[in-house]
């Protein structure tokens, strides 16, 4: 019943967190943000490969998708975390990494390992999709003045799959924001952790679940809104505004040039 | 450039059934023909686009795309490939320009970028040889503003700043307005009075009649005429040809 609910607690969890969520808070957003940097340098490392002459690196390729996207994520977390040492007869998971400035716990490190490596096996696809769109004229014109395939990849092709990539790159973000939650389960204390952990000392699921659901909106929203000043400003330039991609990239995130929330300069 | 019995198949289909052609320095070939006739993948393999199966092409006394082994042809690396394109510059019929770079990035790219060039000798050298096409104005204008013509003559410009020893043209005006048409082929007679050694695969006869030194008839993967401008609308021998140029005259 609606009466039931203490809505004092939802309102504290919704607008007065305690310091503990907003550690949790904090490590959902760069679990996601490293995850997904990871995700898009094997994404292009893994369609780079698909694309390769050499038949063993598109077999591999094939091979890392196919695990990947057919095996259910919480397996793979689990897997990485709990089983991989085993597996390689190495420590691949450490109980904890400590790199001097900075001590990352042995779940976070496999969950964002996990996360990532998954993330990767879906960007493949996204990139080649967006190297596939670039005609194949740009390839020859770049390669008939004396470019080998790696400068052509780097400095003409890839800039412009770029555009093609950055949309579906962001809704990927979105998922990934989400699926930290799932880190959970291995004992990594983010945000869904911080309300599951709530829950069990009080008994009360409605209001902890919704206060974290609540974090959750807030932050796939604001990611909404910075995806669509991004892609505002991609689509800006496409429609002739002469911006070069560099600049385009600065005005996307600089405030002082016009920042995200900004409209595209008319002129 | 020499190509000595060129053949290639795609499939099934023997597009070049045996081609060989000598282009010396300095001269401009017009290349003809009906469509399917051969002439793009000729120009293709010339700087190895296209791989061939069999005969050889040389430029500038290299073998382009192979290697000789105990007089067998292998296919090069690709860093010597990449090597050989610098001294071909290839003018395509749709201009691929890089849409991300302006006009003068478009230029500067492969001499900054694959020659190594310093930026302050490869800058103005590209301004330059903008200004020689006439695009002087456009420096700094992306490929998405400037008009067909315009393209192509950054196009051409593009493969100029490499300092190729052959210029390639695959149809560079059969994309483009008529009305437009008529800069680029200036520009190209410019080319062609200025000495460049080019091969042009074009249906426009005016310039093949003011600018060529040699006209090339290729039909169905052969050539099979091959003489002065004068020799082709005057006296074609070939009935093929007299076909082919009664038709598009």
């Amino acid at each position: 019943m609606l009466a039931s609910v203490d809505w004092h607690v939802v309102w504290v969890r919704v607008a007065h967190p305690d310091h503990a969520f907003f550690i949790a808070l904090t490590r959902t957003v760069y679990i996601a943000v490293i995850a997904q940097i990871m995700g898009v340098i094997l994404g292009l490392l893994a369609a780079l490969m698909r694309m390769s002459k050499l038949r063993i690196l598109r077999v591999l390729s094939g091979i890392y998708v196919w695990i990947f996207r057919g095996t259910p994520l919480l397996v793979q977390i689990f897997f990485v975390y709990l089983a991989s040492n085993q597996l390689l007869g190495f420590t691949l998971i450490p109980n904890s990494l400590n790199g001097g400035f900075f001590k990352l716990d042995g779940a976070i490190f496999a969950g964002i390992l996990a996360l990532g490596v998954n993330e990767g096996a879906y960007m493949r696809e996204i990139v080649r999709a967006g190297i596939d769109s670039i005609d194949k004229g740009q390839m020859e014109a770049a390669t008939s003045l004396g470019m080998r395939y790696g400068l052509a990849m780097r400095r003409i092709v890839l800039p412009q799959a770029a555009r093609v990539i950055i949309p579906p790159l962001g809704n990927e973000f979105n998922n990934m924001l989400k699926n930290t939650s799932l880190l959970f389960t291995i004992g990594v204390y983010e945000m869904f952790a911080d309300a599951e952990i709530g829950y069990s000392n009080s008994f009360q699921p409605t209001e902890y679940f919704l206060g974290v659901a609540f974090w959750y909106l807030v932050l796939t929203t604001v990611w909404t809104f910075i995806q669509a000043g991004i892609e505002r400003k991609l689509a800006a330039s496409e429609r002739g505004e002469e911006l070069s991609f560099r600049e385009r990239w600065q005005a996307a995130w600089n405030p002082a040039r016009g920042g995200i929330f900004m409209r595209s300069p008319s002129r | 450039m020499q190509a000595e019995d060129v053949h290639k198949r795609f499939g099934r289909l023997e597009v070049l059934k045996g081609v060989s052609l000598t282009v010396t320095k300095g001269e401009t070939v017009c290349i003809i023909g009906p469509s399917g006739s051969g002439k793009t993948t000729f120009i293709r393999c010339v700087n190895h686009l296209e791989k061939i199966d069999s005969g050889r092409i040389q430029v500038n006394g290299h073998l382009i795309g192979y290697r000789e082994n105990n007089g067998k042809l292998v296919e090069d690396n690709e860093r010597n490939i990449a090597r050989q394109r610098t001294e071909i510059g290839m003018v395509f019929q749709r201009f691929n320009l890089f849409p991300h770079k302006t006009a003068l990035e478009n230029v500067v790219e492969a001499p900054i970028k694959v020659l190594g060039r310093p930026k302050d000798q490869a800058i103005p050298h590209g301004k330059a040889l903008l200004e020689r096409v006439g695009l002087g104005d456009k420096l700094d204008t992306y490929p998405g503003k400037l008009s067909g013509g315009q393209q192509q003559r950054v196009a051409i410009a593009r493969s100029l700043a490499m300092g190729p020893a052959l210029m390639l043209f695959d149809e560079p005006t059969s994309a483009l307005d008529p009305e437009v048409t008529g800069e680029v082929l200036s520009v190209m007679e410019e080319l062609a009075a200025a000495g460049i050694t080019m091969i042009v695969v074009t249906h426009e006869m005016g310039f093949a009649r003011k600018a060529a030194n040699r006209v090339v008839m290729m039909d169905d993967g052969l050539i099979i005429e091959e003489g002065t401008p004068q020799h082709f609308f005057d006296e074609p021998a070939h009935e093929r040809t007299k076909q082919f140029l009664s038709k598009i005259l």
